[in-house]
């Protein structure tokens, strides 16, 4: 067991947080008020590789270990948990499914632009009908011989403004329930594929997400990805990616809350002495402190278990679960720390109290995690 | 083409966060991060402007200090520079400006020589603008100092051997044309410094920093470290803070110097 980091690991992290307190919490207040996708800071992001980071060089990645990219997100979503997000999102729904389940042309074809931040992907799963339980999809993939016609609507989707590239899970056969569900490759501008809605969210504003229409969407046969009836395996196994990921997410907000909480306390006085200076509130802020680095002990565990290749769809419920809850449980407590000012957007707490919520709910909610924890149990 | 550049760095207390120490008022180190000299990261980032246009362009970053700086170094190769070199040795130690830019200078003919020297203009600690303009002088190079823009480097209209730059001075600029082999001190207006990338934090690890002790140079005791160094600090300490200078207005050049007269006079200087 050894809790260092390397060496590479220590300096990737102190780019994310340059990068962050240069490029991304300076704007994160204006960029939820205006429920503006930061596009310009994205772009410089992929520069640097943070689009492609647990990805091959041979595709244009930037053949990182998966604990750098979760650090990564951690960082980033302490100043933005909107930026945190999308990368996430970009990355382990949309590049990895392609990675891990494309053909070679695939890959050579979609992963250049994607992991170079050129261009942005999306996932498509969730429908009006059908949230975590996936069988009820009723976006319907017909095989037309040389080509596949696609009929439905997704909603909730992150990155859809603004995605070039996205990964749509469709009913081949409905009849076999998951089983009928297959992965395609759909790009932004297919004749019939339209994005019409910016959906209105109480938090993670900046990113911007829509509802899919797919309207009789002529999808080129060479654009399955992996193989037909298999597209559950595909969704699953990506999630399983993305909830280290929200995971990062949701433990760069408790991080960011807490920071900005103890500056606060520091300062704040009232009756006479400074917050930090009452012992009620004080251990309050070491209980949080626990919670926030039990989180980050789990996610690191199960990123680690990713990373040597080993089963990790519990750890990473696990770690989803508790990140998620504990973001939620310091951004309350922070905001109630912060008085009256914590309600009020002159301080990044109240932000970050309605980004956190988000973090129990999507990916797999908290009951679903607790379904596939206990799922493993008996 | 292509151009062979050295980049001198200096890693330094982060001024920003630092404090001085009442009673024995020296610089308390302790818990200071320290980073890269920020003039020095304009420097690199002139130097890495001109390999994105000549690939082919090598890049070497050298510093002196203790082994510690080779992390500074490691960060300048991460954000692109192709090697490190660290001058470190305990005979160095104590080095004023005339002993650093010896060691660096015998360090940069120790690499070979060079087309280009780029360093900052001065470093946040000791804030002297020595040692780039000593080491050009060691090196017999000409130099340009306090450099803002960088307007044609080598080949430009069939001149393969100048650059021409923009001097910026307290009241004005200077458009240089200056011969190649040179040295050049950036000030913070010519650029802004790139980050390192995820890529280049991976392949600086795997490269090593060479590091050159005092003898690898072939420099002894007269001329390097604290023997060597004919200025010493004497005292440091923190300058009490004087009032604001006064500036006397008139519409005429009479009336300009009545109102000085009075101004002088109501302070009894005249």
């Amino acid at each position: 067991m050894n809790f260092n980091l390397t060496k590479e690991q220590e300096m990737v992290r102190k780019l994310a947080q340059t990068f962050t307190a240069n490029e991304v919490a300076p704007y994160a207040a204006e960029w939820d008020e205006a429920a503006s996708f930061p596009m310009e800071a994205i772009r410089k992001a992929g520069k640097l590789g943070m689009m492609g980071m647990p990805f091959p060089r041979n595709y244009g990645g930037a053949g990182a270990d998966y604990l750098s990219y979760i650090m990564t997100i951690e960082e980033i979503s302490k100043g933005c948990a909107s930026t945190g997000v999308i990368i996430q999102t970009h990355c382990a729904l949309c590049a990895w499914p392609i990675f891990t389940y494309g053909t070679e042309a695939q890959k050579e074809k979609y992963l250049p632009g994607l992991l170079s931040g050129e261009k942005i992907g999306a996932f498509g799963l969730t429908e009006p009908n059908a949230g975590s339980d996936a069988a009820g999809l009723q976006t319907k993939a017909v095989d037309k011989g040389d080509h596949w016609l696609i009929n439905g609507s997704k909603i909730f989707i992150s990155n859809g403004a603004v995605a070039d590239v996205f990964v749509i899970m469709a009913m081949t056969d409905k009849s076999k329930g998951t089983k009928g569900i297959t992965a395609f490759i759909l790009e932004r501008g297919m004749p019939g594929f339209t994005i019409p809605k910016k959906e209105k969210k109480m938090g993670i504003s900046a990113s911007v997400t829509t509802e899919l229409h797919f309207e009789n969407v002529k999808v080129p046969k060479e654009n399955l990805l992996g193989q037909i009836g298999k597209g559950f395996k595909v969704a699953m196994t990506s999630l399983d990616v993305g909830r280290l990921g929200i995971a990062a997410q949701a433990l760069g907000i408790a991080q960011g809350a807490f920071d900005q909480t103890v500056d606060y306390m520091k300062s704040r006085k009232q009756f006479g002495r400074s917050l930090n200076k009452f012992q009620a509130l004080a251990f309050e802020m070491a209980d949080m402190k626990t919670r926030i680095d039990a989180a980050r002990l789990l996610l690191y565990k199960a990123t680690d278990r990713r990373e040597r290749g080993l089963p990790s769809t519990v750890e990473a419920a696990q770690a989803k679960l508790f990140c998620s809850e504990t973001a939620m449980y310091v951004t309350t407590k922070a905001v109630q720390f912060h008085g009256g000012y914590g309600y009020i957007k002159d301080y990044p707490v109240e932000r970050m109290m309605r980004d956190a919520k988000i973090t129990e709910i999507y990916e797999g909610t908290s009951e679903v995690m607790k379904m596939v924890i206990s799922g493993s149990l008996f | 083409m292509a151009f062979k550049i050295v980049v001198c760095v200096k890693q330094v207390p982060d001024t920003n966060e630092i404090k001085i120490d009442p009673v024995k008022k020296t610089l308390i180190r302790e818990g200071v991060p320290s980073i890269l000299n920020p003039d020095d990261a304009n420097a690199l980032e002139a130097a890495l402007q001109i390999k994105d246009e000549l690939p082919e362009t090598e890049v070497t970053v050298i510093s002196m200090g203790p082994p510690q700086a080779k992390a500074m170094l490691t960060e300048c190769m991460a954000m692109g520079a192709d090697r490190a070199v660290l001058l470190s040795d305990r005979a160095l130690g104590g080095s004023d400006t005339w002993a650093t830019s010896n060691a660096l200078a015998a360090g940069i003919q120790k690499l070979g020589g060079c087309d280009l020297i780029f360093a900052g203009q001065q470093a946040i600690d000791g804030d002297t603008a020595q040692v780039g303009p000593q080491i050009a002088e060691k090196l017999a190079l000409p130099q340009v100092t306090y450099v803002s823009k960088i307007e044609t480097v080598g080949s430009t209209a069939g001149e393969s051997d100048t650059m021409t730059v923009v001097r910026a001075l307290e009241d004005g600029y200077e458009r240089i044309k200056v011969q190649i082999p040179c040295l050049i001190t950036a000030i913070k207006a010519l650029n802004e410094p790139r980050y390192m990338s995820i890529r280049g934090i991976f392949d600086a690890l795997q490269k090593d920093v060479t590091v050159w002790q005092a003898a690898d140079l072939g420099v002894d005791a007269t001329e390097v470290g604290l023997d060597a160094s004919p200025t010493n600090v004497y005292r440091s300490f923190t300058p009490v803070v004087k009032g604001r200078g006064q500036q006397i207005t008139g519409d005429t050049d009479r009336e300009l110097a009545v109102n000085l007269l009075q101004a002088l006079k109501s302070k009894q200087i005249v």
